[in-house]
Parts: structure tokens; sequence; C-alpha cells
């Protein structure tokens, strides 16, 4: 009589996070394997919370910027501006010419800057040996260093208040800036020609965890995560705040909605981003005011809410603004563009290899304070 | 023999071993942050000794003092023995290479067999780290390399056998004698003649020495080091050791046996003089190749990585000693062995290139659907 052996197998818990090195942050996936496929992933966000939004509710207007820089700490201008739209709109408030140019400049450059570092992180997750964080890294301190002598911080800006900017940026703005530019796009190429049409980098990323528009926008994706399904929305476009209706640029958007098209789009908007930067030199006018006038010192909104959006480079980076009067809002809500498109990873990581879930991850481009404020 | 004693000649040769190898792990450790710095557009190390030369050696004394740390609930034995397993073979297979023509510690009549026969063992190695540590990437990262060594090692060893089969020696062909072999090959190495088995040799050594892209088993941003991760101190240098000896071993090895050695194209006769230069840029290009690809290349998939050695490599090497079977048995000229050889390199970079480039699968259709 033949004997049926069964081998007993368990599946294995992976910790991945929250110190390891692809999470980017504090974050932690509890991945369920079978040999190397993933079968189940429990991702488990908190530990960057720090409650910014309720902070912000005891601060005055001015002081609550502060905690949007340290939220979104690679596009601290995006989400300052995001704060200062909303603060605007309930006030009424008139942002002079000079103001809106410095601020699409800025807000663009550090669209390049988290992008950047979106490409340097990325490469490491895909296996490179460092390089093309390197190659990324060196651009972005270029334009670190132009953010530092404007606003005298390298992460912290703090720059944009509520009807401008705080002050006026130096005498040669615009050299400094035309410099960085040119420095940056030719990196940018760089970085292109050393990632985009590698065969290795190709063979891992095409194909892998495809979206359709549907489930895009079921999923709440934003920002490169939605355009790589090929939807061609972008609130500079769809809705242009500030003065974007002014410049001419793409949106790229991609085809299969998978990790390479992710990565495609967020190259060209790098690309796109400068030529804005570039228009925004030529337009922009030498003298005039860079703040609102008749502001005092201490910002008093009157009652009411607003909903701000902006297109930050993760996604819609959004602000809900309570006021009842006085000099502190009432209620701050961030919506965040990397918590909305984390909030979908188990289903893209489910069924696909280990090391494919470290890259879906890093293809999201979180930032943990951003998902945990 | 040195002195006509039997132990002294023993002990000098051992001794020549056991201090050629630190060295050179020390030295290629400073060139490989060199060169990846310079390529990664930083200057690597430069602080300790001048432009940094002394860096490694900085590192040693630094691992060499550091804890020795043990997890509590580590398979102690498993643990502890794993890094000589996978650096004492390395070593052992070094006593078998020859240098230049007179510069060995054994000349072996089956050389490269032994070689790669002792070479393999180190997987045991990883495989006793994995388990032994009691860690979770650890057991994911040495299953990794099991499977990986064991899919790299059959090209490999076949690349090298194919050469073997049709190394020139006197009055007939075929030798496992690493200087046989190099002494057959006169002005025109066996790179031209076995194009297909230098490439596959060349893919499955990167694949062998864990190095991008095939840095699967310890790959850092996956499973953190994998066999490496509970490892401190010397044990973990002797892992690190194991692979730069490695490196050394696997680019002599393809100098050796597809560059010629120490013959250049120039003339028949080397002097010692001219072989050691000829010898260091073959085996210093190889070298080079690595740390190159190294910088350059992100890491494949473990199931990518099986399927084109199984699928590609290993067909292709079969294919290799197909025809030079043939053309032992009917005396094909050279010539017709390197053209059929070139039609097969040509087949494998053209399913390499088609195994990368392959269309995307459309994403499934969903049932759910909303108004955008």
């Amino acid at each position: 009589m033949a004997i049926e052996h069964e081998l007993e197998t368990i599946d294995l818990h992976i910790n991945v996070g929250p110190q390891h090195p692809a999470t980017h942050g504090v974050f932690r996936m509890i991945l369920t394997v079978d040999g190397e496929k993933v079968v189940d992933c429990d991702p488990v966000i908190g530990y960057m919370h720090r409650g910014a939004e309720k902070l912000s509710e005891n601060c005055d207007y001015r002081q609550a910027i502060g905690y949007q820089d340290r939220t979104e700490y690679l596009a601290q201008f995006n989400a300052e501006w995001t704060y200062c739209l909303a603060v605007e709109k309930l006030m009424g408030l008139q942002v002079p010419e000079r103001a809106e140019y410095i601020r699409v400049i800025l807000g663009e450059l550090n669209r390049v800057a988290s992008h950047l570092m979106f490409m340097g992180a990325f490469g490491t997750d895909v296996g490179f040996f460092g390089t093309p964080f390197m190659y990324a890294f060196r651009e972005r301190e270029v334009i670190q260093d132009f953010f530092e002598a404007i606003t005298g911080e390298r992460m912290m800006y703090n720059y944009f208040r509520p009807g401008g900017v705080a002050w006026d940026v130096p005498p040669d703005f615009v050299e400094q800036c035309r410099y960085v530019v040119n420095h940056v796009r030719r990196g940018v190429e760089e970085l292109d020609a050393l990632m985009t049409d590698n065969e290795v980098f190709m063979a891992r990323c095409r194909g892998l965890s495809p979206v359709t528009p549907e489930q895009a926008i079921n999923w709440g994706f934003s920002g490169p995560m939605l355009r790589a399904c090929g939807l061609k929305h972008d609130l500079r476009r769809a809705e242009p705040y500030s003065i974007y209706d002014r410049f001419d640029f793409e949106i790229p958007t991609g085809t299969q909605g998978d990790v390479y098209d992710r990565y495609l789009v967020r190259m060209e908007e790098m690309k796109q981003a400068l030529r804005i930067v570039e228009q925004a030199l030529e337009q922009m006018p030498p003298h005039g005011p860079i703040m609102a006038e008749g502001l005092k010192r201490t910002i008093r909104v009157p009652p009411g809410e607003v909903y701000a959006r902006t297109e930050s480079p993760r996604g819609e980076y959004g602000v809900y603004l309570v006021s009842k009067g006085g000099d502190k809002p009432w209620r701050l809500k961030i919506r965040s563009a990397a918590f909305s498109n984390l909030s979908a990873l188990k289903n893209l990581v489910v069924g696909n290899y280990v090391a494919d879930a470290i890259i879906i991850l890093g293809s999201i481009d979180i930032v943990l304070c951003e998902v945990d404020r | 023999m040195i002195g006509d004693n039997a132990w002294l000649d023993a002990f000098v040769r051992i001794l020549a071993i056991a201090a050629g190898v630190p060295v050179a792990v020390i030295v290629l450790n400073y060139l490989e942050r060199k060169v990846v710095g310079r390529i990664q557009n930083r200057l690597g190390p430069m602080r300790v000794g001048p432009y940094g030369t002394l860096q490694a050696v900085a590192d040693t004394i630094k691992l060499l003092t550091k804890e020795d740390v043990r997890p509590t609930t580590a398979d102690r034995w498993a643990f502890e023995l794993a890094p000589y397993v996978v650096v004492v073979p390395t070593i052992v297979a070094m006593a078998a290479l020859p240098f230049t023509q007179d510069l060995w510690v054994r000349n072996l009549g089956l050389a490269l067999f032994f070689i790669l026969a002792v070479s393999t063992v180190s997987i045991v190695g990883f495989l006793m780290a994995g388990w032994g540590s009691d860690n979770k990437y650890a057991i994911l990262g040495a299953m990794r390399s099991a499977a990986q060594l064991i899919s790299y090692e059959i090209p490999l060893v076949m690349a090298a056998v194919a050469v073997a089969m049709v190394a020139h020696v006197d009055g007939g062909r075929g030798s496992l004698n690493l200087i046989e072999i190099v002494e057959g090959q006169g002005r025109v190495p066996y790179l031209i003649w076995q194009p297909l088995a230098f490439f596959i040799f060349t893919v499955a050594a990167v694949a062998e020495l864990y190095r991008q892209p095939f840095d699967i088993p310890v790959a850092e941003s996956e499973v953190v080091g994998g066999p490496l991760v509970e490892y401190s101190g010397m044990r973990w240098a002797m892992f690190m050791m194991g692979e730069y000896v490695n490196l050394v071993l696997l680019s002599v090895l393809a100098s050796l046996v597809f560059l010629g050695g120490w013959n250049w194209p120039l003339g028949d006769e080397v002097g010692p003089a001219l072989q050691v230069p000829l010898m260091v840029i073959k085996v210093s290009a190889f070298i080079l190749f690595f740390f190159w690809v190294r910088a350059a290349l992100p890491r494949l998939r473990i199931d990518q990585l099986m399927a084109y050695s199984w699928q590609v490599l290993l067909p292709l090497a079969f294919y290799q000693i197909v025809v030079n079977g043939l053309a032992l048995v009917y005396e094909w000229p050279d010539v017709a062995l390197g053209a059929l050889s070139a039609v097969g390199t040509m087949v494998a970079i053209y399913l390499t290139y088609k195994a990368v480039r392959r269309p995307v699968r459309r994403p499934a259709p969903v049932t759910q659907r909303v108004e955008v």
C-alpha cells in the first residue's frame, strides 16, 4: 500500500520595514510569501504620524506654513503653495504678478528636485549600485543650493506666504536660475541615457503591475501614477491655478500604467517643468511688489471653508481649510496624493515577486511624512 | 621543488597563496571603490593615506577589531563555519591557477576541472549561512543563491569544457591542463574560435560573482544582504574576501582560457619579462569589466535569471559542445569552428535582446466601471 506523504508547508511572513532600505522612510509592509511570490501584503503606516493637521490648528496662519514643509518634505514649495492658495481663496487676496512667477519657478524646480529624488531612490530599488542616485543627487544639489540662496534654508524653506512670498529674490535671480536650468537639463539627459534604455531596467519594469484607467480612478490615483495609465489629468491644465494658463507645456501620459510608464512620465515631467521655468523666466517682470497689499502682520481670515488643490510631484495635494474667523485655522485637512496612491499597494503587489514588490512600492514614490502627517 | 625539501617547498607555496590572497583582496577593494566612484561622479576614498590608498587597510583593521555577533537563536556551528566554507574553496582553487608559464603553485593535469569543481563548494557555505542565521531575509537569500549557482554553474562549466575539448596540444586536441590550453592558443586566442563559449562564460561568471545584474542573493534593496545579513566583523569580511578571490580566480581563468594567457598576437615565444605585464593587462581588463558592469546595470529578477540560464545559455552551451564534437570527429579547421560559434553568439545576443524587448502584456479588463 502506498503511503502518501504530504509535506506540510507554511507561508513565510516577511517584515519589510519599518527599518528596511527600500521602504523610503518608516513604512512597513508585512509580506506573506510563498517561495518568491507574494500572496498577501499588509501595509502598516503611522510611524511618522505627528499630528501636523492638529498642530496647525494651534498656530496662526503664518506659523502653519512650516508644517506644510515638514509634511511634504520633498516638494516643500508645492505644499506651501497649496496652503497659501487656500488662505488666499478665503481672504480673496490678489497675489502680485512677480510673486506668482517666483512661485511658479520655485514650484517647478521643486518638482524637478522631487522627481530627481525619485529617480535616485527608484534606481537603487531596481538594483543599481548607486549610480543613478549619484547622478540624480548631483543635479538635486544644484537646485538645493539655488533654493538656499533664495530662502536661506535647504529643506524647510518656509518662503511662501498668503498673499505672496516672504521676501524678494536676489538681484541675480534670473541668471542663477538659468544656470540651474541648463545644468539640470544636462543632468536629466544623462540620467535618461543611463536608465531609460537600459535593457535590464526595461526587463524589470515593463509590464509590471499594469493598472487600467478605471482601476486608477477607482483607487483614487493622481499625479504621475494616474497619468501613466493614459489619463491626461493634470491640475495645472484641468483647473489652472496661479498663472499656469500662460505657459506652453505638454502633459506626458503613459499607455500601460505599468512601473515603466510611471518612470517615463516622471522623466518627461522633469523636462516639461524645466520648460515652464524657462518660459517663466522670460515673462517674469523684473521689478514689482511681491506681497499683496493691505495685509497686516497677523492674518485674520473671514469665516468659511475652502478646498485648494495643486499638482504636486506626487499628484493632487489638497488643503481643506475651515475658518471661524480669528487668526488660527479651525480645521486644516491635508489631502495627500502619496497616501491615496499608496492605498492601492496591496492590489498592485499581490501575485508578484518579492523583488517586484519593492519596485512597485518605489514606483509609487511615497513620502512617509505626507502619508502619515 | 625548492631546496630539494618537500616540506619547505610546500611551505613556501602555501605561504605565497596565503600572503598573496589578502593583499590582492585589499588592493581590489580599494580599486573597486575608486573605479565605481569615478563612474558615479565621486572621488571614492580620499581620506586615509594619499588618495585614500590606505582606506582598505583601515577597514580591515576595523573589521578585525569588531565584535563578532552571533544571534542567540542562530544554529551555532552552521553560522560560525559558513564563512570558512565560502572562503577556503576559493583559496584552494587558486593553488591550481597558473599566472604565467612558470609562476604557479601546482601544475595539475586536471587544473580546469579542479578549479571549477572546488570553487563550487562555496555554495554550501552560503546555504549554511542562510540557514544558520535564523533570519528570514537570510534564508530567502540563501535559497536564491542556491538556485542561481545551480543554474549558472552548468553553462559556466559547459563553456569551459567546450574550449578544453578543442584545445590544441602536441599531437592532437583536448586538454584540461591550463598551461597546455594556453600554450595551444599561440597567436590566436580561443576568443576568436570560440566566441560563444566566451560569451556564456563571461555572463555566467558575473552570476557566479553575485555582481549586478546578478546580485539577486545579496540584493541590498530586497533581502538586505541575504545570507550575510547577520554577520559582522571578520566573519563578514571573510565573505567579502571570498567574493574578491573569486573575482580574481574567474578573471585569471577567463584570461587563460579565452584570451591566450601570456601569449600575444605579435610573436610566438614570449619571455617571462613580457608574460607578467600581458597577464596583468588581460586580468585587469576582466576585473575592470566586472566593476563597470556592476556600476552600470540594475538587478534582474530571480525568475528572469533562471529563464535566461536554462532557456538561452544552456542550450547554446550544448550547441557549442556539439559543434566542437563534430569538429573533432570530422577534423574541421579552426575557421569553421569560429564561424559556427560566431553564429551561435549572434543567436545568443538576439535572444537576449528579444527577451528584454518582448511586447508588454495588456492589463486585464476590469468589470467594475466608473464614470470618468
